[in-house]
């Protein structure tokens, strides 16, 4: 590691630090909290329906604030699961345990503070790790070729089956069918309307943004409306929010471990907050001497898995900073905002626009300060929202879906199509096909039949190149086992156990 | 011959069916080489991929036990997306405000109680605030009354 690390941290502060990326940091952390705290509405639908209102800003300022939505979401959740036992939020779900159990016995307010604290200080880690590791893998990375990055592609959306819930042949389906309908609209090489039935508005493919919005949002509302609105909030518990000198003698170990675990599953392809908040609990249950307290109101139930979750979210930032790869569904979308601002995703974006990286790397750092210093205070304001029912919020959120898909090209078609992919996603939820894999094939499509034609071209139609190249080989490798270790009929049964438990 | 995991049953049936779909539409199109991929290419191999995967679900969904068919409700998705077509198609000939106060009303038909008075609130609200952060501050080009208001 050189020096220049902090020069370049330096920089990125600079490009944070001034007003208006402040103010965007602001409302990004602030808007991820709300939403985190609202349970039915998830950051994959908030950040698609923000999309639009992004346009008008520069480059950097709607990267600051998106990334602020996520790991303000990251916070908000466990604010919700603490207090009323719904995750606002996936990566809550397993502060539900111990938190909501801590609240039970008057120590909702220790319990936030400790999220909050593990939070920070994992915040703070993670954004260093990201600052350290990034940049030596777009070096990397700016050596791949063709191949290397189809071989990446594969290895990333192979990553994202482990994640899905369920049945591994569906999860790869529905991957395939998102690179499937990636592909509608003109084809680059030929000219080609593919898959446009003569439609004008497919000529440039499906938005991404409607997509995601009608996959996400739209299903989730639908879904919502099925199921009873019922919450139990503990309004007049929150009141010492200090935590003992015994708290803190049992946080610390936890929030380190998490922070580092998170960190490292965080990088992943496929991994991210959610991913890290489980693996989290379940290594603290296991090498905790509290073990035996974990679903009963464990300090360490809390403060592992959050710190967890917010160091994933964050270290799930470098494969998309240095090799313009989406490893989940959020971060598709920072790239779908990427190539909206006409920003080539890749690791020429480190060397390209330094500014951008540092920047949005550095307000990480002052958004996690942002969300400690507002959040706490804040807990009154966050407490009435979790009481607003649910027949306020679906149809504002549905306001707020339909001018943004309908602002996308002024067209009601986007409207309709939104619609329609709320419609699917809504059969996906009934058929336990999960939405996330879909999304991230649907940003990778193009890329990859991109980088699979130039790489055959280059090989004069071979495609044995995929594994004469080392890394590239490395790739497929890595999925080929990673798909064999998922279909042994034993890993099979633990990760359904997983997933149960969970 | 017995279905016993409905969900799997038809998801398996989905999967046959998209795959078939993108295969027998890339059929118009040229397929080219493996050196000079034509635009067939990828979506055939893709579409192929799905459809024998949709045909292991199926077939796995009459070996392995699984959970009942879900039940579909048909009322939030009639009044959601009636409400959404209306609001996209009524944009542009009777305004922005009006096409809100549609896709306000129709939507909350679609939970589970309809409170007249308290979606009116919600509706006001939402339509200031939308003309205000959309329209004013955004500058979106939306028409806010009906042509002959105007």
């Amino acid at each position: 590691m050189d020096m220049s690390i902090f020069s370049n941290l330096a920089l990125g502060f600079g490009v944070a630090l001034t007003p208006i990326n402040l103010m965007y940091c602001l409302i990004g952390v602030l808007l991820g909290t709300l939403i985190g705290v609202l349970p039915g509405i998830g950051p994959v639908a908030t950040i698609a329906m923000l999309l639009p209102v992004t346009f008008s800003l520069s480059p950097i300022t709607a990267l600051i604030m998106l990334a602020g939505i996520y790991y303000g979401a990251q916070y908000g959740g466990s604010t919700s699961a603490i207090l009323v036992n719904l995750p606002g939020e996936s990566s809550s779900v397993v502060t539900c345990l111990d938190g909501y159990q801590m609240a039970r016995q008057g120590r909702a307010g220790v319990a936030l503070a400790t999220a909050a604290i593990g939070s920070f200080f994992a915040g703070c880690v993670s954004t260093l790790i990201v600052a350290m590791f990034a940049p030596p893998l777009a070096e990397v990375a700016l050596k791949f070729g063709p191949s290397e990055y189809f071989s990446l592609m594969v290895l990333g959306l192979v990553a994202a089956v482990v994640l899905a819930h369920g049945s591994v042949v569906k999860a790869v389906a529905m991957v395939i069918l998102g690179l499937l309908l990636g592909l509608v609209g003109t084809d680059v090489n030929s000219g080609v309307l593919r898959f446009a039935f003569g439609i004008s508005e497919l000529a440039d493919g499906i938005g991404f943004v409607t997509v995601a919005m009608g996959v996400f949002g739209i299903a989730e509302i639908i879904t919502n409306l099925e199921m009873k609105d019922e919450r139990e909030v503990f309004t007049n518990k929150v009141t010492n929010m200090f935590p003992t000198r015994e708290d803190w003698k049992r946080m610390w170990k936890p929030i380190l471990r998490g922070t580092f675990l998170g960190s490292a599953l965080g990088i992943l392809p496929g991994g991210g907050a959610l991913l890290a908040s489980f693996g989290a609990y379940t290594l603290e249950k296991k090498v905790s001497k509290y073990g035996h307290e974990f679903g009963k109101g464990a300090i360490e139930g809390v403060a592992a898995p959050e710190a967890a979750n917010n160091a994933g979210a964050q270290t799930s930032f470098i494969p998309l900073l240095t090799l313009g790869i989406p490893s989940n569904a959020v971060m598709a979308l920072m790239i779908g905002a990427m190539m909206i601002q006409g920003i080539a995703p890749g690791p020429q974006v480190m060397t390209e626009k330094p500014e951008l990286f540092w920047g949005m790397i550095a307000s990480m750092w002052v958004g996690n300060l942002m969300l400690v210093i507002l959040n706490l205070p804040m807990i009154g304001l966050w407490i009435k929202l979790l009481t607003v029912p649910y027949r306020i919020l679906f149809p504002s959120i549905l306001v707020f879906m339909a001018i943004g898909v309908y602002s996308l090209s002024n067209n009601p078609f986007d409207v309709l199509l939104m619609m329609l992919f709320g419609l699917l996603g809504y059969v996906f939820v009934k058929l336990e096909c999960e939405p996330a894999p879909l999304l991230l094939g649907f940003i990778l499509g193009p890329l990859m039949e991109e980088n699979l034609r130039r790489a055959m071209l280059l090989s004069r139609g071979d495609p044995i190149v995929f594994f004469t190249k080392p890394i590239s080989a490395g790739f497929l490798i890595a999925s080929i086992a990673l798909l064999i270790i998922l279909l042994l009929p034993n890993i099979r049964k633990k990760r359904e156990e997983a997933f149960v438990e969970a | 011959m017995k279905i016993k995991s409905p969900k799997d049953f038809w998801a398996g049936l989905m999967f046959i069916g998209f795959g078939l779909f993108f295969l027998v539409v890339a059929g118009n199109y040229q397929m080219g080489s493996a050196v000079r991929m034509g635009p067939a290419y990828f979506p055939t191999v893709l579409g192929g991929i799905m459809a024998v995967l949709g045909a292991i679900v199926l077939f796995q969904s009459l070996t392995i036990q699984g959970g009942p068919m879900p039940q579909f409700s048909f009322k939030p998705i009639f009044f959601i997306s009636l409400a959404l077509i209306l609001f996209g198609y009524l944009l542009k000939p009777i305004g922005f405000v009006l096409a809100l106060v549609v896709l306000v009303f129709v939507s909350a038909f679609g939970g589970h109680e309809f409170r007249a008075k308290e979606v009116a609130i919600l509706a006001v609200v939402l339509i200031v605030f939308s003309v205000l952060a959309f329209v004013k501050g955004l500058t979106l080009p939306f028409p806010l009354w009906p042509d002959f208001m105007s």
